[in-house]
């Protein structure tokens, strides 16, 4: 290929506005690098801009998935329906050892109370909550997130606690207008602080994005965790509030990693946390 | 004609739009885990080569755009990122439609490979050079391959759409 012909094709295929072409790839090309660049300096005006576009896309979007969304429900419930039997067989005896440990539950809280009484010490935190409706779930390799519907207009905030029943599930990253973004445990970028029991070992949880499993970080060399041990959140950041459960330590590959409790891909509704 | 059958017809012009934003809107859905590791079909890479080097007129470079605008506020991206990767992909077939005469599945199917390969290293290179996004590589590579592997398939399907589209468009033109 010639110079010539190269710049003739260049030229045609950058400047040349075809059948239906209201613009050139040219000027969408330079939208786009400004569209970036306005990204990377995150100016202000642009912010507004964004959590208005990121509301109207992502309520459209919810309605578009939505035939996506129940072909998935149907498929779950089905498989509900053949794992009856089995479920049933394994809640019978589950419910007897539940019995029990409801009644050593109420004797722990009752004790924990008194106890906390005699040492003066505050609740820092609250349990109060938003139910809210998940819009979307985000399963990428880079991204494990929830979108919900409730964003700033509800005093939704970033860094709020998120559960999926009572288990931690993820803390808000994002909160637009009406909608917000709730970074999972699982997703590659998550951090948490938490504390392993028995034992009270200190460590981070660490999200791996591309499995169900969670990674535990800065463990310390003498430490006496064991499978089945539970992991809590540790409240250390002072954001997230301590003794949320999260999963159960299992041995994978000589490691020890986190089982989540709560399974990622069938959440309805989620409380959001706040402080008061 | 009709409004009923007005409405079809504007309907049968956007149709292929409409598929590259549902593509967009659910492209979460189509991955699955492998060996520890995501693949990603990315869909929509493939709606914007096929109709954009077989049918450039079906959808305008801006819905592209906005196509991209989309998958990036849903993926959590920087805005900007994939409306570059999506048209980076039209100016690819852009040159191979001023450049090459004989076109045939096999020929657009190793010309696609390297499109993406282009587009998934410029993607690669603004999410962790510009913005320091992690991104795991090998998920990366991975779903470029697999979105690789079921270009043909999907050309399939695509052609015999469009083959539907022509024949209705013919057919409404013909009433």
């Amino acid at each position: 290929m010639g110079r010539d012909d190269f710049v003739i094709s260049a030229r045609s295929v950058f400047l040349k506005k075809g059948n239906r072409q209201k613009f050139s790839l040219l000027s969408l090309i330079i939208i786009s690098i400004v569209i970036i660049s306005l990204e990377y300096f995150q100016s202000g005006p642009i912010n507004q801009i964004r959590m208005i576009t990121k509301d109207i896309i992502i309520k459209s979007s919810y309605i578009v998935s939505t035939p996506f969304k129940s072909i998935s429900k149907t498929y779950y419930s089905l498989t509900d329906h053949f794992n009856m039997y089995d479920e049933y067989e394994k809640l019978k005896t589950a419910e007897t050892k539940n019995k029990n440990l409801i009644l050593e539950n109420n004797f722990f809280k009752k004790e924990n109370q008194r106890l906390k009484k005699l040492i003066d010490e505050k609740n820092l935190f609250n349990e109060e909550f938003f139910v809210t409706k998940v819009l979307l779930d985000q399963k990428s390799p880079y991204l494990r997130s929830l979108l919900i519907n409730k964003g700033f207009k509800h005093g939704i905030k970033l860094g709020a606690a998120v559960r999926s029943d009572s288990y931690f599930i993820g803390k808000v990253i994002d909160s637009n207008y009406l909608t917000s973004r709730v970074l999972l445990i699982s997703d590659l970028n998550s951090k948490i602080p938490i504390i392993i029991e028995p034992g009270s070992v200190s460590a981070i949880l660490s999200g791996t994005g591309n499995n169900e499993l969670g990674e535990i970080e800065y463990l310390p060399e003498k430490n006496n965790i064991e499978e089945g041990g539970i992991v809590y959140t540790s409240g250390s950041d002072g954001v997230i509030s301590s003794g949320i459960p999260i999963g159960k330590i299992i041995l994978d590959d000589n490691q020890f990693k986190v089982d989540y409790f709560t399974d990622f891909t069938q959440i309805d509704f989620v409380k959001v946390y706040y402080k008061k | 004609m009709s409004i009923i059958n007005k409405t079809f017809s504007k309907f049968l012009g956007i149709f292929p739009v409409i598929i590259l934003f549902i593509s967009v809107l659910t492209n979460s859905k189509y991955n699955f885990a492998y060996d520890e590791n995501y693949l990603n079909f990315n869909i929509s890479y493939i709606i914007i080569f096929y109709w954009s080097l077989k049918k450039p007129e079906y959808f305008g470079y801006g819905f592209i755009f906005l196509a991209g605008m989309l998958n990036d506020v849903i993926q959590n991206n920087p805005l900007g990122v994939s409306s570059i990767d999506y048209l980076s992909i039209c100016v690819l077939t852009g040159f191979v439609r001023t450049r090459i005469v004989l076109q045939n599945l096999f020929y657009d199917w190793v010309f696609f490979l390297i499109s993406i390969l282009i587009v998934g290293s410029i993607n690669y290179i603004i999410l962790v050079y510009i913005f320091n996004t992690p991104i795991i590589y090998n998920s990366l590579f991975l779903g470029l391959f697999a979105t690789f592997l079921i270009y043909p398939i999907l050309a399939k399907i695509l052609s015999w759409i469009d083959n539907i589209l022509q024949v209705s468009i013919y057919d409404k033109k013909n009433q």
